[in-house]
């Protein structure tokens, strides 16, 4: 099981550690180092490595490394789960997971990670829970704290700990009763050269945002559920009534949640919104090409396409980039070669585009590589896939919530090979 | 008002100012002072000096105080053992508290606390704690058995409290059994013969109910305990798969690649035929492709484990090619799996999207990356004959990119082409020699050296080209040394009146002018067949080459079989098996897949065949490129000296043995890659088989053939024995054996006339038997056999009798006539004698074969007393028609791999583990597998007779 958890900032320094056996020295993160300069990038660090005694699991999020130590046979996804659970969890308590947050909430953050885990076993995990048991910071429990010399540690036990339903606790209340639901779709597609697609699926997620008093139990059925055949649920939905009727049926966990996510592959369901026109060459012997892109709307369902970004990561050769946007604005790293427009949205009378003149490092030879382009969007009010909420019932509670379902398109890993 | 404030340091001295806030009155202040101290312990500072100060804290109403004071016993009691037992009163006390949270608290810290003088003392409440009406209580304490355990396991045995927490296993509340079952699996690890998990039906149904209720680790731990059960029947495995599959949708991959574990485990017994197989294999697509959408890290898992499934079950993601498509932004790890599962998968229904994307990947940036796209091209060649020709225009193509490592990565899977292909893509050597100038790695320029020697004939200025390397002969790599030797030679052979000077050249420099063994050995041996026969020369060093196959970088099935039991473990991550590498060794025990249950298919399978034996215990390696020199070796042996074809089993082993020491020291340093073994294949061709028996005396100073040779072929003959006594047969004794010979079998027969009268008018006629043994001659005793008069006749037989099964196997009923009467006799007849000389079975085949067996076919069986090494052992069987695929060396263990063909046709697989060199080991393991399993071990006593003999 997991003995021990190394924090790792991004230059290296080791700012927290946390041993749920006995003590594993610091030198153990050599081997971790050891492989990240080998990797160049930090996204290229294996996750799991192993060392003369012991292995390491990690995980890269929010520019921190989650280096977890483990000597005996795991299963390295269950390490990995936990680990971006616990960074979920400082994101949850401190409204960001960086090094400062975590330096500032020391105390906290020792708390937690103790009562997560026990012995290597994750003990509670459960937002719910551990905010029952070690109270988030607020500026005014502080105060008060430091007034009354309360404390901010429950005592005592958490009611969902050992319910069959451990993601709710108790005695919920609120004023006002409302149901949220966010239905968010990302496309993640690779089109070639000649516009054509190569692949693409959609990878959809239902958010949920539940402040009901009581234990009210949901149903939430959708006009087209057959597009759902690939579904990870949360714990609470019950999965026979799914299997039989294809009905979500479950008494939600207190707050902010992840109903379930899902994916949609069949390749004639996946629209793709915008198309790439793109002339990008580099001229032999010389130290200069041309760049020349142009973004246009493709089956948007009448939608308006917004926030669109392109980012382009350029061939290492090119020095700097000369060129003129119709709209938006753009910008050039000339350390990273990475390009950036910012487009905004699509009017389809004029249609933006970025052209232009590359200038590249003079007698290299010219690059091999295109670069492909990334690109980010966002329709409002579109389930791409076609999804729609049918109607939300509650039983087990009389008062009448208010309810609400709301729909966006993404991009998610969007790319245009030139 | 932030924790920041607590790594502020004074100037005092930071541990004399924290004493004294500790020491303070104000509750408030020794609550700031001991955050301080856990504040600096988590960045590893030594605060263990005020270890009393703080444990003077721990008597409080206070929890939060309580708590952090619990957080810095467990970091620094084991330094201070003596103070520790200070805290030893408040923590019995704790147990006893009328708040579950505070029992839980204290029982939880007391494990965590490793100091052997406190586990004592700690007994008492844990045996409580265990038996507590709260349940978040009682699952506290199971895991703080599994920590006792770790500190002092006899404690923990002598306590009972095993028992105890095998009896959680049946709480109510599915949380205490979830902690129950990881508690003891995690003992259980350490102690891998107890049989702590005893899993029964009935268990298995509260594992299986608990398992719906638990949370998500819970089911983690549960999935993995059930992995290791095996069902009784294929129904039961049904059931269980049925009330598993819902974890499939679960949002925590980790519980999704448990529960994969556990359904690919008893999919196993599940019968191909059945509907719920086919819909069984549909669910597990989805949650595979799914987990490829979750984080990079987990990616990268799951891509490891996918590969291993694809491997076992192609069926299952063989319509899911594109999620496996590269995204350029993903990390390198995953970029690299995803490439190699994508060959797995290609086909040809695939091939054509599948090499665009290989060519748009050649032209990445990451040169790790491209260099492994352009070898993926190589590899769909060789694996989808189809798609062949494209890919060599692909490869072309990138050649003419010009970019360093693209051509030379090319021009090394072009290299592997040919060997596929031969006299197919030649025409592309022009293109290839025109970048000879910019090849600088070892391996591409072997690769080049070896295409230029091959196609001599075909590159008119194929002299001027190896001569062109030959000037830094010394600077090269061996790899390019013994390459560049074997090329010239070859040369030579082909256009031996322009090349004379420079072949002389390359054996000088490689035999005088090289501190490398291995280069001077292979120069002298050059030089030497060169100068005395020529001709053998070109047989030797130009001989055909066996064609390479894409399956060497398989996984082997036994270890395949054993990997697939740890899904979702490190083991499944590293594809090798946890006693490889799990610390310690502590004697993991080897998993297995449950057998096949019976089922339709299988009508002929009988009851002699050990259904229960679990099969492929054994590690087994991964196949290396360098086990192709066995192949070599073997298929490379040249035609026979005379007679019929197929006879000369003992002339062919001869050479091997002969060859074998020489050889193996020629090319124990080639490196990796199917190329290594291609160059250096020539010499292997069969010498003695071509030079014909009398050995020229030239060569007989390297090989001492002689003796080798001298022995007649033909497969173990047992002595005589008395089949049928004298007065059974009112005077007629026969006595026999049967031999097989040059392919044919033959009954040899000692009549002795013990009668007092004259014997006339032999005949003989077998009963039906299960091989359709039957004379092929009638019986010719050619003068009256008078009284004590004894002759010797050799019967032929063949196999074309009508055939009916005999129990045994192997019995044979035969009736003898003569002038006074008809006798009747059985005697039993060794099964080698029905090997037939085309048993050896074509490598790929053996391994599709192999696996293609169901595990419930396999018999194993154990020679005793055979101190024999894996030389001898292959070179006995050989000379029987049991032939040696392939051979390895695993822990120290020499693994024969063999084929025998009966002459009904059933082909029989053999694993042959011998341990060399030691004495005390002279067991020998044999693993049989054949798709008529009746026969097993009738072929083990062939084994056991031919090996004892």
């Amino acid at each position: 099981m997991i003995h021990s958890l190394f924090l790792i900032n991004c230059s290296g320094d080791i700012f927290l550690e946390k041993h749920w056996k006995s003590v594993v020295s610091q030198s153990v993160c050599d081997y971790f180092f050891e492989a990240q300069e080998k990797a160049a990038d930090v996204e290229n660090v294996p996750p799991v490595i192993s060392t003369p005694h012991h292995y390491l699991i990690s995980i890269y999020r929010d520019k921190l490394f989650f280096v977890s130590v483990i000597q005996t046979e795991v299963p390295p996804l269950f390490v990995i789960e936990f680990l971006h659970r616990v960074a979920d969890t400082f994101q949850d308590y401190f409204g960001e997971c960086s090094e400062a947050a975590i330096k500032d909430n020391v105390v906290i953050v020792y708390e937690l990670l103790e009562e997560m885990l026990d012995n290597g076993f994750p003990l509670a995990t459960e937002s719910n829970i551990l905010k029952e048991l070690i109270k988030p910071p607020t500026i005014l429990r502080s105060v008060v704290n430091s007034i009354t010399g309360s404390s901010n540690v429950g005592d005592t036990l958490p009611t969902g700990q050992l319910s069959n339903i451990p993601w709710r606790r108790a005695g919920v209340k609120y004023t006002n009763n409302e149901a949220y639901f966010d239905v968010v779709e990302e496309i993640d597609a690779i089109i070639d050269k000649s516009g054509a697609t190569v692949f693409a699926e959609i990878q959809g997620v239902i958010d949920a945002c539940i402040k009901l008093s009581g234990m009210p139990d949901l149903s939430l059925s959708f006009m087209n559920p057959r597009l759902l055949d690939d579904v990870s649920f949360h714990p609470c939905i019950r999965f026979k009534r799914w299997e039989s009727e294809r009905v979500l049926s479950f008494i939600p966990p207190d707050g902010n949640f992840r109903l379930i996510s899902y994916r949609v592959s069949s390749q004639n369901l996946v629209a793709i919104p915008v198309y790439v026109k793109h002339s990008i060459s580099f001229k032999e012997n010389s130290s200069a090409g041309r760049f020349d892109i142009t973004i246009g709307p493709k089956q948007n369902m009448g939608k308006t396409i917004e926030g669109i970004t392109v980012t382009v990561h350029m061939p290492k050769v090119v020095l700097n980039m000369n060129l003129t946007p119709t709209q938006g604005s753009y910008t050039f790293d000339p350390v990273t070669k990475v390009l950036t427009w910012d487009v905004g949205k699509i009017t389809p009378q004029k249609l933006p585009s970025l052209k232009g003149l590359v200038n590249l490092q003079s007698g290299a030879p010219k690059p091999e590589e295109n670069p492909s382009l990334n690109i980010q969007f966002r329709i409002q009010q579109l389930a791409i896939s076609g999804l729609k909420v049918n109607r939300l019932d509650m039983y087990g509670e009389k008062y009448k919530p208010f309810k609400g379902v709301k729909y966006v398109t993404k991009a998610g890993k969007f790319q245009v090979r030139t | 008002m932030t924790d920041s404030k607590y790594f502020t340091t004074t100037k005092k001295g930071e541990i004399f100012e924290l004493k004294a806030e500790l020491n303070s009155d104000k509750k408030e202040k020794k609550k700031e002072a001991v955050k301080k101290v856990i504040a600096s312990m988590t960045v590893g500072k030594d605060v263990s000096a005020l270890f009393p100060d703080v444990v003077n804290c721990m008597q409080t109403d206070n929890l939060e105080l309580k708590k952090l004071v619990y957080l810095y016993l467990m970091n620094y009691a084991k330094s201070q053992p003596d103070m520790a037992i200070m805290a030893v009163n408040t923590f019995v006390k704790d147990c006893e508290d009328p708040n579950p949270l505070i029992r839980a608290l204290a029982v939880r810290t007391m494990g965590c606390i490793r100091v052997d003088k406190i586990t004592e003392y700690l007994c008492e409440p844990l045996r409580k704690c265990l038996k507590d009406e709260d349940p978040y209580v009682r699952k506290t304490a199971a895991v703080c058995v599994a920590k006792l355990h770790d500190i002092n396991a006899q404690l923990v045995e002598d306590q009972g409290f095993l028992d105890t927490l095998k009896d959680l296993i049946s709480d109510s509340n599915p949380m205490v059994v979830a902690n129950a079952v990881a508690a003891l699996s995690e003992i259980a690890e350490s102690h891998p013969s107890s049989n702590l998990l005893d899993l029964n039906p009935q268990s298995i149904n509260k594992l299986l109910t608990a398992l719906n209720e638990c949370t998500e680790w819970g089911q983690i731990f549960i999935l993995d305990c059930l992995a290791n059960y095996t069902p009784k029947d294929d129904r039961e495995a049904q059931s269980i798969c049925e009330r598993v599959t819902p974890r499939l949708s679960h949002a925590n991959s980790a519980v999704v690649l448990s529960a994969v574990k556990v359904l690919m485990k008893f999919m196993e017994m599940l019968s191909k035929d059945l509907d719920y197989y086919g819909t069984l294999l549909k669910k597990l697509a989805p949650p595979l492709v799914t987990l490829l959408s979750a984080e990079p890290e987990l990616q990268y898992v799951a891509l490891r484990n996918i590969n291993l499934i694809v491997q076992k079950r192609p069926e299952i993601l063989k319509h899911e090619m594109k999620v496996f498509f590269v995204k350029y932004n993903d990390p390198i790890y995953v970029k690299l799996e995803k490439l190699d599962i994508m060959i797995r998968l290609a086909s040809q229904a695939n091939i054509a999207q599948v090499l665009a994307e290989l060519k748009e990947y050649a032209t990445e940036v990451d040169v790790d990356f491209v260099r492994k796209a352009v070898r993926a091209i190589g590899r769909c060649a060789i694996k989808v004959e189809q798609s062949a020709e494209r890919c060599v225009s692909t490869l072309l193509d990138l050649i003419q990119t010009k970019v360093n490592y693209v051509v030379q990565e090319a021009i090394v899977v072009i290299k592997d082409i040919f060997r596929k292909y031969p006299n197919k893509y030649e025409s592309v050597i022009a293109t290839l020699c025109e970048n000879l100038d910019s090849l600088d790695e070892p391996e591409a320029r072997a690769a080049m050296i070896w295409i230029v020697g091959e196609y001599a004939e075909r590159i008119d200025n194929a002299d001027e080209l190896l001569e062109s390397f030959l000037e830094g002969f010394h600077d090269e790599s061996t790899q390019v040394q013994l390459q560049l030797l074997t090329a010239i030679v070859k040369l030579f052979l082909k256009k031996p009146t322009e090349t004379q000077e420079l072949v002389q050249q390359v054996l000088s420099l490689a035999t005088q002018d090289s501190d490398n063994p291995d280069l001077r050995d292979r120069g002298y041996i050059y030089w030497r067949l060169l100068s005395t026969d020529p001709v053998a020369a070109k047989e030797v060093v130009l001989a055909e080459k066996p064609l390479i196959s894409e399956e060497t970088d398989l996984i082997e099935p036994t270890l395949l079989d054993e990997l697939i039991c740890y899904i979702g473990t490190l083991a499944s991550v590293y594809h090798k098996p946890p006693s490889t590498f799990v610390e310690g060794g502590r004697g993991v025990a080897h998993k297995s897949l449950p057998p096949r249950a019976a089922s339709s298919e299988s009508t002929e399978s009988p009851e002699t065949a050990p259904a229960g034996a679990p099969p492929g215990e054994q590690p087994d390696v991964i196949p290396t490129q360098g086990d192709l020199l066995g192949d070599l070796l073997n298929l490379d042996l040249g035609p026979p000296v005379s007679g019929p074809p197929l006879a000369t089993s003992s002339v062919q082993m001869g050479a091997v043995d002969l060859l074998g020491g020489g050889l193996d020291s020629l090319m124990g340093d080639e490196p990796e890659g199917i190329g290594g073994t291609n160059f250096v294949a020539p010499p292997a061709a069969a010498v003695p088989a071509n030079l014909g028996a009398p050995i020229s005396s030239g060569l007989s100073d390297l090989f001492d053939l002689t003796s080798g040779v001298g022995t007649l072929s033909g497969s173990y003959v047992a002595p005589k024995a008395v089949w049928l006594p004298a007065m059974k047969a009112k005077g007629l004794e026969i006595s026999g054996t049967f031999t097989r010979q040059v392919g044919s079998i033959s009954m040899d027969l000692q009549l002795t006339n013990k009668a007092l009268q004259v014997m006339t008018d032999f005949a003989i006629q077998f009963n039906r038997n299960s091989f359709g043994l039957a004379p092929a001659a009638p019986l010719q005793v050619h003068a009256p056999l008078s009284p004590n008069q004894t002759v010797e006749i050799s019967l032929p037989l063949n196999t074309v009798g009508s055939v009916m099964k005999m129990e045994p196997l192997n019995n044979l009923q035969v009736a003898v006539k003569n002038n006074i009467d008809v006798f009747y006799f059985s005697t039993l007849y060794p099964l080698h004698i029905l090997f037939v000389e085309d048993g050896k079975m074509d490598r790929q085949m053996f391994l599709a074969t192999w696996k293609d067996i169901p595990n419930e076919n396999e018999a194993q069986f154990q020679i005793r007393d055979c101190p024999l090494n894996a030389e001898a052992v292959s070179s006995k069987l050989q000379s029987s028609n049991i032939f040696t695929i392939a051979k390895r060396n695993v822990e120290g263990q020499d693994m024969l791999y063999q084929s025998l063909k009966l002459t009904n046709g059933i082909w029989v697989l053999a694993e042959l583990r011998i341990q060399p060199g030691s004495p005390s080991f002279t067991d020998l393991e044999l693993s049989l597998k054949c798709r008529a399993p009746e026969v097993s071990q009738y072929v083990y006593q062939a084994y056991e007779t031919l090996l004892k003999n």
